[in-house]
């Protein structure tokens, strides 16, 4: 990985080889599929959004200012979604990256039928999505099996799609269906590890613990980011299996800011509707500042 | 020493059986639909009737005479092979097949156009950069991070500027411009040495060929692999058609089959495993290049 080069924050590699003419022309030829399709389906009508979102109805057009934001701001079940897709993403990235990392680390290990297990890790990610509602419900139901379970230990059963444990069963699904492909990466980036300088450390008698604290979890960070960022990805993908499980208003704890936009949506709502839209898009850029910031910090320290 | 050996060989056998334990609760969900879709309709009724009943009588009003269990039963071994519930789906509901073919044409060209548009902006940003670049980037990835209910709302505004609204195009044409794939295949691009696209060139190759000859040969595996995300993610898609396509005709498999869930158990099992053989087949054709061509990926930028 030439990483150095492109290192080009600085304006001065890319000031040493200016692009030519032909280079510009050529950069714009290639990309200029994509970006015209990019801007036409989504970056363009984001200005349309925007407009909306300043205005106080489709008809008369009249300029509210940040009305519009104030509103949803101060709507209860925005807030309500805000808060529950926060707590959810905040716990289930860092638990997805971490035992990811586990898994790929227990695999890395001295053990038998390694390939075989890889797969079946993996094996979560044909499973259709009807399929996994349905699975789920079979196990967390009222009457389910692991409702069974509790109650052959003397517990009182509980309501596992209705109650305060409800996120913990999407966070559940979440990592299920997602650690396979994480550990996969980590793997990968495990193997890549050179070999000398774990065997250096051996022979200064480094305990485990610290060839993985100081050695492995250095050449993982990029890893570990970009394993973050796909689980962040995906954990908004959640909300499918969460919307087929429990429908259009599920229990509070469920209420994501998802389920706030279809059903905003359903009623037509634009104003409101784009100006969720904006906030989301907001916080997300904040989200991927940071993500871009902790890389430039602790993303390239080995790969120079 | 031998004492050594001895912790060695436990340490073995735990970490075994952690991993067992946890392959196994992955497994459990793929053999439990496999295992129910060849039970007879009577025998899902009696296993798992506690829970899905209430659904059943609610939408259907039916009267259900069969045996239910009192508690629910998980099987993985039917009573009796039956292949009645795949003969209703194959023989006795075309609309089964029918779903089955909107999800293939509207993921399969949604995989297709993606990946090459993709590889063109990847090799553009692989090639050139400099500050527009990084910006664009920058907006791709945000793009990608999105929900689909943030980029929902321009979608639908396009679709409807477009007129295609309630045609598969509406989710097709968005779907083709995901930048999900152009920032992947752009990570794996960079691990491209410069050196060969240098050599290249001083042969006398112009970017075109170095496009098709060099780059595009040496990311076969990171397109296989971003292939195979694409269309599984694709081939699950709920959001879209429900609220781009009102015509439920014209709906796939995937939103379908989430809808006779609460109806029909086994038929939606037998379904669910019918559903199931694309992405299985794919990954058994390509799991080594999701495990290969993900050997180095780091970072957020690419």
């Amino acid at each position: 990985m030439p990483g150095k080069k492109h290192v080009t924050e600085d304006g001065i590699e890319y000031k040493k080889h200016r692009m030519s003419k032909k280079d510009k022309k050529n950069a714009v030829l290639y990309l200029s599929p994509s970006l015209i399709g990019v801007l036409v389906f989504f970056v363009l009508p984001f200005f349309v959004v925007i407009y909306y979102a300043l205005v106080d109805n489709p008809i008369s057009h009249q300029f509210v200012g940040f009305e519009n934001f104030i509103n949803i701001l101060q709507n209860s079940s925005f807030q309500q979604a805000a808060k529950n897709t926060a707590t959810f993403s905040l716990v289930a990235v860092p638990l997805a990256v971490v035992l990811s990392l586990g898994l790929a680390m227990l695999l890395e290990g001295n053990i038998p039928m390694k390939s075989q297990f890889r797969t079946f890790f993996l094996s979560p990610m044909m499973v259709p999505v009807a399929s996994i509602v349905l699975i789920w419900q079979v196990l967390f139901d009222y009457n389910g099996v692991i409702n069974q379970f509790v109650t052959n230990l003397n517990m009182q059963p509980i309501d596992w799609f209705k109650s305060s444990y409800s996120q913990i069963v999407i966070v559940i699904l979440f990592l299920w269906k997602n650690l396979g492909y994480n550990m996969i990466l980590f793997m990968a980036a495990l193997s890549a590890i050179p070999r000398d300088v774990l065997e250096v450390a051996t022979l200064e008698s480094a305990t485990e613990f610290q060839k993985f604290w100081y050695i492995k979890l250095r050449y993982l960070s990029s890893t570990i980011l970009f394993v973050a960022i796909l689980s962040l990805i995906n954990s908004f993908k959640v909300f499918r299996e969460v919307y087929l499980l429990t429908g259009d208003y599920p229990y509070d704890s469920l209420y994501m800011l998802q389920h706030f936009m279809n059903n905003t949506f359903r009623s037509l709502d634009y104003q409101k509707l784009s100006a969720a839209a904006i906030i989301m898009c907001l916080v997300m850029c904040v989200v991927i500042g940071i993500l871009f910031f902790a890389e430039d910090r602790y993303g390239k320290d080995v790969e120079g | 020493m031998k004492r050594k050996k001895v912790r060695i060989t436990i340490k073995k056998v735990i970490l075994t059986l952690v991993a067992l334990i946890f392959a196994i609760s992955f497994l459990l969900p793929t053999i439990l639909t496999i295992a129910n879709s060849f039970m007879s309709s009577t025998e899902i009724n009696t296993n798992y009737g506690v829970i899905f009943n209430q659904y059943k009588e609610s939408s259907y009003g039916e009267r259900n005479t069969d045996y239910v269990a009192e508690k629910v039963n998980l099987k993985f071994i039917p009573d009796m092979v039956e292949l009645s519930q795949y003969s209703t789906v194959l023989l006795k509901s075309p609309e089964y097949l029918l779903k089955f073919w909107n999800s293939v044409i509207l993921v399969v060209p949604i995989v297709v156009f993606q990946i090459f548009i993709a590889l063109g902006a990847a090799y553009s940003f692989m090639r050139f950069r400099g500050r527009i670049r990084e910006i664009i980037f920058f907006v791709y990835v945000a793009l990608m991070l999105m929900p689909y209910q943030v980029t929902l709302v321009p979608n639908y505004l396009v679709a409807d500027w477009l007129h295609i609204l309630d045609t598969r195009w509406s989710i097709i044409l968005p779907g083709i411009f995901a930048p999900f794939s152009v920032y992947l295949l752009t990570k794996y691009m960079r691990r491209i040495p410069n050196s060969l696209i240098e050599a290249a060139k001083l042969d006398g190759a112009n970017e075109w060929q170095i496009f098709t000859k060099v780059c595009i040969p040496l990311c076969k595996g990171p397109i296989a692999s971003v292939a195979i995300l694409v269309f599984i993610d694709y081939w699950n898609m709920v959001e879209q058609p429900l609220i781009m396509l009102s015509d439920a005709d014209k709906h796939p498999l995937s939103v379908f089959l989430s809808q006779i869930n609460s109806g029909e158990v086994g038929l939606a099992f037998a379904v669910a495993t019918i559903y199931m053989v694309p992405p299985i087949l794919i990954f058994l054709y390509g799991e080594e290049y999701l495990v290969d061509g993900i050997s180095y990926s780091g970072g957020v930028k690419g």
